[in-house]
């Protein structure tokens, strides 16, 4: 066991972990915030897709111990009372999930995007996505939701 | 007036929920469950000789391990085959945990359970098994050959040969004055939804029930299957299938051994358990679709005209065939498409192959039969040097023509009879939407640039809606809110929102007011599943005629209330009122009240109900016939299947030097009836199109001759990103409304998918001139191709 600081959402936490934790699990399992899925064991589906200090990071991938020391924010760190997120909101206006399993990883993947570019191209966010897998919608109205969330930003 | 909800393109009402990460798929349930792993064969094909768990039992938090020898009764025996049929006479299904033998890489040998599931693995890791390899039989060839058997008991590896035909196949291929030969190939692929199986159990030891959410697309058939395999009786087991991240098919296979040994456990134990798979298990240990051989000839006269279609095909339904023959006779029936095919004669064989089982995969054995009728359309076309289009059109079956019997059997034992469908009137669509007659000149100016394009296309016909049956419950409560449950299952297609849309219609209520549940069998009892673009045909129809049923009563209630003629009631926005006479009215949820006839009274409806009659004193408070509560239940049943059909047009442009194969337009016209939600339907076939290229272009099983399967995992498997699809789908719609149903629609769950390859085939081979046999292709694939061609 051992011990790692995570600020999770905003909040500063100390848990004792199992050194093997991954952070997927740490945040599905210790902090009890199961909208980030797991869809692989490769690195390849993008579904546990978080921010790790503002960047994009697949959190299948990261030990929760390395998390420690760093700000983390999953998809419920989106969330607002008044409303959806505007790239929640995008994805919704543009049909950009079905079953919705891709959807967290998706939309943090979007939103590291366009933190580092908010006015991407078509080719630019198909590019900037290249790492999360949807199965369902053929990624056209994710594509959409992206440019629209941009767009609806720079309004 | 109330807003008319059917055909409106609203977004859904899943999505709020899915959108704030608070969807349930089944890993976000049961956190006090414990964890399931299995043990599962690294061999294709070995006789068990020992399994030696001793070093396994100190793992700290292990709590249980199973192996074939514990299990009790039925559950000792093989799994069932879940649809028989006449000429399925060697069917084998395996047992829920190996015997003796493993006969696929994958198979479950053993169950640990321990307190969580990196604990499992661990105690999994230890378990010694000690195998005898036993040669493997892999691919179609090696099938046929049957130099080694899959099954000692099965002689030439063959489960079943079945047979249709329509006329003498022989005698016009022998008077027709043009006969080709085609040996066509479709290798393996899968569903791969982004979740993968998963079942969480619960069993009361007070009450003596179980309770079990299993990531299914058929919750009632894994009910039975959990009843019967356990002996409890049915009543005492409840399937929910809570959220679930995609199907696509596979997980209407059922009982998967998980499903059931997990429920067994959680008795066992009395304590909940879990089983969640993970991505190289959903690749080596659920299912797969797709691998076939096709042997053809056909006959035609000097137009183009079929005069005789004689298929022969080979189909590798892996090491066990539980599913029955469903795909191979889907693609047997409906390869003829929007095609008269003169006489026809299909005869195929399902084989077994050291490999995991194949259980339909969006599509269902038709990808492959488009495939094969399409290339023998262009190879018509290219024979008699005429031009693509026109010798479809001069084989279509005409408007008028409907409904067309074939003359065949369809998967659900019913003749194959189109029910509708203007496939002219498509075609001239395609061909607008994508400037087929223009494309000359396209491909002139792009051959200017060094640049080399195609242009090809696809049509289908797909059996929507089967049978049996599905049923609907509407039920509107005292606060007026509508309950709709229906049972077959939702894997993210939006059931919710279009059934939504149904009833707020059929009621009168606002959309707001519905809510919809799916695959719980405590809510609807009776439900096949979710297949063959089934759920809005079936189970819509089935809502629309409980929501129906429900209104009817209202009506009846409140126009005793009103002291009014039901036929002179409307119901708005849910207040039943007398047509042209204002402030007479009623709202639905005080119907509710007044529709059970009860002592007590809880709410403010209740009280508001005081001022109407209660009814007549000289009949019983609920009279005969009548049942109290606003509620309204029926099922839909229809003689037979609805046929919906699209065809695709693809332009590729394929580089002269690396053979990569980029897709330039993608454009498709699409008949499913009457459209619920519109943006829905575009959803269902953005996705399926984004299979169907990955089909066509990326996906295949590759497994090596000892049946070890090379690219189980995502690293290898090319599943599409966002930037390999193409990057517009133009859709155009027809509407020719079913006449099979109260909606008039027809199923679009699959279609995006079905004429995909054959599609993108007809495109690279225009674009390259060298003739295409076999899909998926790759870049080194067509490469080779070329450089046959080149050395002639
Ligand atoms: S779970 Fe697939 S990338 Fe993390
Ligand atoms: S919406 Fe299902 S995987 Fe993306």
């Amino acid at each position: 066991m051992m011990r790692v600081d995570i600020t999770v959402n905003g909040r500063a936490r100390a848990d004792d972990v199992e050194a093997r934790l991954l952070l997927v699990h740490y945040l599905r399992d210790v902090c009890g915030l199961r909208a980030t899925n797991v869809g692989c064991d490769t690195t390849s589906c993008g579904s546990c897709t978080v921010l790790l200090d503002g960047a994009s990071v697949k959190s299948c991938t990261v030990l929760a111990a390395q998390a420690s020391g760093h700000e983390v924010t999953t998809l419920e760190g989106l969330n607002r009372s008044d409303g959806l997120h505007p790239v929640q909101e995008a994805f919704r206006q543009e049909h950009g999930l079905q079953c919705g399993f891709c959807t967290p990883g998706m939309v943090m993947a979007a939103v590291g995007l366009l933190a580092d570019n908010p006015d991407p191209s078509e080719d630019e966010v198909r590019e900037g996505l290249e790492g999360n897998f949807c199965r369902c919608t053929g990624y056209h109205n994710i594509v959409r939701a992206v440019r629209a969330a941009a767009s609806g930003g720079r309004a | 007036m109330s807003t008319r909800w059917f055909g409106q393109p609203i977004p859904r009402v899943e999505d709020e929920r899915l959108l704030r990460g608070a969807g349930a798929y089944l890993d976000d349930l049961g956190h006090d469950a414990l964890a399931a792993a299995f043990v599962r064969s690294p061999h294709a094909h070995a006789r068990i000789t020992d399994v030696d768990v001793s070093a396994a039992l100190d793992v700290e938090g292990l709590v249980a391990i199973y192996t074939y020898d514990d299990l009790p009764d039925r559950l000792a025996e093989p799994l069932p085959l879940l649809i028989p049929h006449p000429t399925l006479t060697h069917g084998r299904t395996p047992y829920a945990l190996a015997r003796d033998k493993v006969h696929h890489v994958g198979a479950p040998v053993a169950m640990v359970v321990a307190e969580d599931r990196y604990l499992a693995e661990d105690a999994a890791e230890r378990i010694a098994v000690r195998y005898e390899p036993l040669p493997a039989v892999v691919g179609i060839a090696a099938a046929r050959a049957a130099a080694h058997l899959v099954h000692e008991d099965v002689p030439g590896n063959l489960a079943a040969r079945m047979t249709q035909s329509t006329g003498d196949v022989d005698a016009a291929l022998a008077a027709a004055p043009h006969v080709l030969s085609l040996d066509l190939a479709i290798e393996r692929s899968a569903s791969t939804p982004l979740e993968g199986r998963g079942v969480l159990a619960r069993w009361d030891a007070e009450a003596r029930r179980m309770r079990i959410w299993s990531s299914t697309q058929t919750s009632t058939g894994v009910r039975a299957a959990v009843a019967a395999k356990l002996d409890l009786p049915l009543v005492d087991v409840d399937v929910i299938t809570p959220d679930v991240g995609g199907g696509f098919g596979v997980k209407i296979m059922h009982p998967w051994p998980e499903e059931v040994l997990v429920p067994w456990a959680a008795r066992l134990l009395a304590r909940p358990v879990k089983f969640v798979e993970d991505r190289r298990e959903h690749f080596v240990a659920s299912a797969h679709e797709r691998g076939q051989l096709h042997s053809v000839r056909v006959g035609f006269d000097d137009d183009g005209r079929l005069l005789g279609l004689d298929v022969r095909f080979w189909h590798d339904h892996g090491a066990f065939i539980p599913y029955g023959l469903i795909v191979p006779i889907i693609t047997s029936t409906q390869l003829l498409g929007p095609y008269k095919p003169g006489a026809y004669r299909v005869t195929f064989d399902s084989l077994y192959t050291n490999t995991v089982i194949v259980t339909p995969y969006r599509g269902a054995g038709r990808p492959q039969g488009v495939f094969v009728m399409e290339r023998v359309m262009d190879a018509i076309a290219r024979e008699l040097g005429l031009d693509r289009t026109t010798v479809r059109e001069r084989n279509f079956i005409e408007p008028h023509e409907m409904p067309y019997d074939h003359g065949l059997v369809f998967q659900d034992g019913r003749p194959l009879i189109y029910d509708s469908g203007d496939f002219p009137a498509s075609l001239a669509k395609l061909k607008q939407l994508v400037g087929w007659d223009d494309f000359e000149q396209a491909r002139e100016t792009a051959r200017a640039e060094g640049r080399r394009i195609g242009i090809g296309l696809a049509c289908y016909v797909e059996g929507t809606g089967v049978g049996p049956y599905e049923g609907g419950h509407v039920v509107i409560e005292t606060s007026g809110k509508v309950k709709v449950a229906t049972g077959l299952t939702s894997q993210g297609q939006g059931h919710q929102t279009v059934f939504a849309q149904i009833v707020a219609d059929e009621l009168g209520v606002p959309l707001d007011d519905v809510e919809v549940v799916t695959g719980d069998t405590r809510r609807f009892g009776y439900a096949v599943g979710t297949f063959a673009s089934r759920a809005a045909v079936m189970s819509g129809s089935a809502i629309a005629l409980a929501a129906r049923a429900a209104k009817e009563k209202a009506l009846r209630v409140a126009g005793d209330a009103l002291e009014a003629n039901p036929d002179d009631l409307e119901i708005v926005d849910g207040v039943v009122r007398v047509v042209g006479a204002p402030g007479a009215e009623i709202s639905l949820g005080t119907v509710a009240v007044l529709s059970n006839p009860l002592r007590y009274a809880f709410d403010t409806a209740a009280q508001a109900a005081t001022q109407f009659a209660s009814g007549d004193p000289a009949k019983p408070p609920v009279p005969e016939d009548d049942e109290p509560g606003l509620e309204g239940r029926d099922y839909f049943s229809p003689m037979q299947s609805t046929f919906a059909n699209g065809m695709h047009a693809v332009v590729v442009e394929t580089d002269p030097d690396t053979a990569e194969v980029k897709i330039l337009r993608y454009c498709v016209v699409h008949d499913c009836g009457t459209l619920i939600n519109p943006r829905i339907v575009e959803g269902q076939i953005h996705g399926g199109v984004a299979q169907g290229v990955a089909g066509a272009l990326y996906e295949r099983m590759a497994y090596d001759d000892a049946g070890q399967l090379q690219n189980a995992s995502f690293m290898d498997f090319l599943m599409p990103y966002a930037s390999e699809v193409p990057s517009s789908v133009e859709i155009d719609h027809l509407e020719t409304p079913s006449p099979m149903n109260p909606l008039g629609i027809k199923g679009a769950g699959e279609a995006g998918v079905i004429p995909g390859a054959a599609a993108i085939a007809s495109a690279i081979e225009d674009a390259e001139g060298i003739v295409l046999t076999s899909m998926p292709i790759s870049p080194s694939e067509l490469w080779e191709l070329r450089r046959s061609k080149e050395t002639g």
